[in-house]
């Protein structure tokens, strides 16, 4: 999974994501566009936060380089993630890319109130979906230095 | 339908830099761009925090929809100016994305701590300089939502 050198690095992504269509666009869209990644899901926000420490069936998780993270989820919302992800010590420094159908400024603000990296809009037109996604993955895993 | 109002308004950039030929160069791609903006320049970190608290001649500038900023400024160190930015109520929505020479692991490290929104390396080759701010200008002015409904 990981090596010496930057080229043959794999990205450890975690997906937040509970619409299984979403998920599978999301899992597609980031294979074809060739950045040597492992793609982790969990489909509601209780599951992150156990996937990101570590807990229960995630207890051998690996700490993600990357979280793509919906708003609308059961259990707990993404904004409530986010909270928690951003405040924990060692968390924190993880980037967080909020990607909702939710267009609303206050959805909008609040997320970088909460000290999310970025904020994208997922399209519904599945290509853009796809164009969407392939930008994410060359900004966030090529263009950017990630924390280590 | 009435066009949206705010698609009208240009977005409004705050650039960090010491550099005169740096900030030339990312000028000259930000100028490219399909999206209306304003460059502002800030040529060191007292400057950058007078522009951002719009304090004497900075009164009338507007709030930068997106801030690009260098590390190593004189003055006051670009960390520095980081940490005011996050800890401020009125600054801290505001996208900071950290282009600097440093690959220090250090670095990295402090400054998404410190909630850089992302964090890029500078290439001393001039054109993969201008190709990362076009990378730069791409994200968070295409793709991105920024706060103030701006690129809507």
């Amino acid at each position: 999974m990981t090596s010496e050198s930057s080229d043959s690095y794999s990205f450890n992504i975690l997906l937040v994501e509970d619409n299984p269509g979403d998920a599978r666009l999301a899992q597609e869209a980031l294979t074809e566009n060739h950045v040597k990644h492992i793609l982790y899901h969990v489909d509601d926000g209780l599951q992150a936060l156990d996937f990101l420490y570590k807990k229960g069936e995630y207890h051998s998780s690996p700490r993600p380089d990357l979280i793509l993270l919906d708003l609308n989820l059961p259990k707990i919302n993404g904004h409530q993630v986010l909270a928690e992800i951003k405040s924990d010590e060692s968390l924190r420094k993880i980037p967080v890319v909020i990607l909702s159908i939710s267009q609303s400024e206050k959805d909008i603000e609040r997320s970088y109130e909460l000290n999310a990296n970025c904020y994208v809009t997922k399209p519904l037109d599945i290509n853009e979906f796809i164009e969407v996604f392939g930008r994410i993955q060359n900004f966030w895993l090529k263009t950017v230095k990630l924390p280590g | 339908m009435e066009p949206n109002e705010s698609s009208l308004h240009p977005i409004e950039i705050l650039l960090v830099e010491d550099n005169p030929g740096d900030s030339r160069l990312a000028k000259e791609a930000l100028k490219e761009s399909k999206l209306k903006n304003n460059l502002y320049v800030a040529e060191d970190g007292v400057e950058a925090l007078n522009f951002l608290y719009k304090t004497g001649k900075y009164s009338i500038m507007p709030r930068p929809d997106l801030i690009i900023l260098d590390l190593n400024l004189p003055k006051k160190d670009g960390r520095e100016v980081l940490a005011e930015i996050k800890n401020d109520d009125n600054l801290k929505r505001i996208p900071v994305v950290i282009l600097t020479i440093s690959k220090a692991e250090e670095d990295i490290l402090k400054t998404y701590n410190l909630h850089a929104n992302c964090y890029v390396t500078k290439p001393l080759d001039l054109d993969q300089f201008m190709k990362v701010v076009r990378s730069i200008e791409d994200f968070w002015l295409t793709i991105v939502k920024l706060p103030n409904g701006k690129n809507e």
